[in-house]
């Protein structure tokens, strides 16, 4: 079976204009199978980009693509569970549960479990299929051995996220408006000021982490390319590249590239190193060790 | 519910700890086995299963309950420890255990339909419907919930599930929701989920440059303590770390959970169980912290005003906080 690229759901606040433009370009122009849309870490905006959704969903469906329609990764209050239902009002979408939350209403329909769900062993991923998923993003931390007795299973199918950076936590705080002094309720949307998260260094100067608003996530870009053969492998035939501030239409075709086999995969690296500049690429957690390291 | 019913559910990591606990006056102690099936596993901390008999037999002898926390995620190329210890807990006849993996839920509910089955603060269920699911799909009796909900979040909640909650009342504060964490994991490689330490001891380091106190996690400064400046443990989220040109305690200040004066709110509001963070800590912190809150319950269930006995000392960074149940916390 041919392997499927996925493009994970847009985690940043850009402009809605700028949001929309980017997914038209990817369905114009990417060469990813499943795509991802649906605003899931702030409900306040989710406003902006909504409107967007139709012509958006519209072009990625004309251009062949399937659209998932991806939700909150913390359910928290009323405004998470407003997009929650709106998703699930729309027809003929395979919704992502990001949140267990979301299994109460998913489970029994077909649908897809996101990887901020812990789905961490068989039993656990058993139980999530016969509920109806029928895909599993894995957690962005199981190493290699993991994900591959995952993968052996009949069901669901999985997913693993292969570029971008590695989603750590989430909370119902907000750390974007408490790093600009900000309260929660009048942020002023302090988050769209750093349109690939903003960089949380040590005190020693070194770039460690990115805060997304609510969410907290790695410095550096995870970067599977080298390990998508050893992943194919084991059985694992989705990849999900999750969009960063960088060209991520070239970013796609040089994974299909080596998912085709018409590219190698250090030839692709180099080229990934080129396209994100100074951003170290990290793969650790999938070699069993800090998530932080490239091995 | 009122306060004079409400349970008080109390940490043990040793079975000295554990009659501490009781003598002074927890209702309910819990615990785990020791290794990586919780989210305690520390070094010589935590129980063997002739400890937990022993326990057992204490705390029932005076009418006290004990719950076995079996909180972590199950590894995928072996999950017997996890259903050895559901299994032995059931054997050994313990009041509840605590779980947060959806596929241990599942193993408990089928092969133990009749040990109570508690949801872990783990599972970070943060939602009615969250708790629902749990309820629907494994009939769990109580859900402990995150420490990121206001009190307000706790009442609408309680209100609303079709279980018992259980809030957090002192001690440790998480400010990520629970069990969906792998920070530590990124800086040292070891994931709370499935090995049971956030930031372990054995990837900590403290370097003396010039004056200052360097602490380090993994290859990470996480803090640095001018002379005079009295040290924190360098656990990952409660670092000081520089953003937007500021170096601030970017995710929460070094504070811990006091939210004593909001025990008769809880009562008010329902919730069936106070929880005291803090298997990793001595039988003396123990005493004195389940000492305090049985006077806070007991004060509450009689209308008086909660007491300002100082329990800061034994604080993290000395500094006591209603944490996120404050509003402006987030």
């Amino acid at each position: 079976m041919k392997p499927v690229l996925t493009l994970g759901p847009h985690l940043y606040h850009w402009p809605a204009d700028e949001w929309r433009d980017f997914y038209f370009r990817i369905a114009d122009e990417a060469p990813v199978e499943s795509v991802c849309i649906g605003e899931i870490i702030c409900p306040k905006r989710a406003p902006f980009t909504l409107p967007h959704h139709e012509a958006v969903i519209a072009r990625l469906r004309a251009a062949g693509k399937e659209v998932v329609l991806s939700t909150p990764a913390l359910i928290v209050d009323d405004r998470d569970v407003a997009l929650l239902q709106g998703a699930l009002a729309m027809e003929g979408f395979l919704v992502e549960a990001n949140d267990v939350a979301a299994l109460a209403l998913l489970s029994g329909q077909p649908h897809a479990v996101g990887p901020y769900v812990n789905t961490y062993n068989r039993a656990t991923a058993v139980r999530l299929a016969a509920g109806g998923a029928v895909r599993v993003t894995v957690p962005v931390e199981l190493p290699a051995e993991s994900v591959s007795l995952l993968a052996g299973l009949p069901a669901p199918d999985i997913e693993v996220q292969v570029f971008g950076r590695w989603p750590l936590a989430v909370s119902a705080r907000c750390y974007h408006s408490r790093a600009y002094g900000r309260s929660k309720d009048a942020c002023l949307y302090a988050c769209g000021e750093d349109p690939d998260g903003l960089p949380v260094d040590t005190l020693d100067g070194e770039h460690f982490l990115a805060v997304n608003g609510v969410q907290t996530l790695s410095s550096s870009y995870g970067c599977l390319l080298r390990e998508l053969g050893r992943l194919r492998q084991s059985g694992v035939r989705r990849f999900r590249l999750s969009p960063q501030r960088t060209d991520m239409v070239e970013l796609a075709k040089l994974y299909r590239g080596v998912l085709d086999d018409r590219l190698p995969a250090e030839e692709a690296w180099m080229s990934v190193e080129r396209l994100v500049g100074p951003i170290p690429l990290s793969n650790g957690f999938f070699h069993g060790r800090e998530g932080v390291r490239l091995v | 519910m009122t306060a004079a019913t409400m349970e008080l559910v109390c940490p043990a990591g040793t079975p000295a700890a554990l009659e501490a606990a009781v003598d002074a006056g927890a209702d309910t102690v819990y615990l785990g086995f020791r290794d990586a099936t919780n989210a305690r596993n520390f070094p010589g901390l935590n129980f063997s299963r002739d400890d937990l008999r022993r326990g057992l037999a204490y705390a029932h002898a005076r009418g006290r309950k004990v719950y076995l926390a079996i909180n972590t995620f199950p590894h995928v190329a072996d999950d017997g420890p996890w259903r050895s210890a559901v299994d032995d807990a059931a054997a050994l006849g313990v009041d509840a255990v605590i779980l947060a993996d959806i596929g241990l839920l599942a193993y408990a509910a089928a092969h133990h339909p009749a040990l109570r089955r508690h949801l872990s603060v783990q599972a970070s269920a943060a939602h009615p419907l969250a708790l629902e699911y749990y309820v629907r799909e494994f009939g769990i009796s109580r859900a402990v919930l995150p420490r990121v909900l206001t009190v307000s979040q706790v009442k609408a909640i309680t209100a609303e599930a079709r279980v018992e909650t259980e809030v957090f009342v002192y001690g440790g504060l998480c400010p990520m929701a629970e069990g969906r964490c792998a920070l530590s994991s990124y800086a040292t490689g070891r994931s709370p989920n499935t090995f049971g330490v956030c930031s372990p001891a054995s990837h900590v380091q403290y370097l003396t440059i010039d004056d200052t106190l360097v602490a380090r996690l993994g290859d990470f400064t996480i803090n640095r303590f001018a002379a005079g400046e009295s040290p924190g443990y360098p656990t990952l989220c409660k670092g000081r770390f520089e953003a937007g040109g500021r170096q601030t305690y970017l995710f929460e200040d070094p504070v811990s959970l006091d939210a004593r004066p909001l025990i008769p709110e809880f009562a008010a509001a329902g919730v069936r169980a106070l929880k005291i963070e803090g298997r990793q800590r001595g039988r003396a912190y123990v005493a004195q912290v389940v000492g305090a809150l049985r006077s806070a319950v007991d004060a509450a269930a009689s209308g008086r005003p909660a007491s300002s006995q100082a329990l800061t000392a034994l604080s993290e960074g000395g500094q006591g906080t209603s944490g996120a149940y404050r509003k402006g916390w987030r």
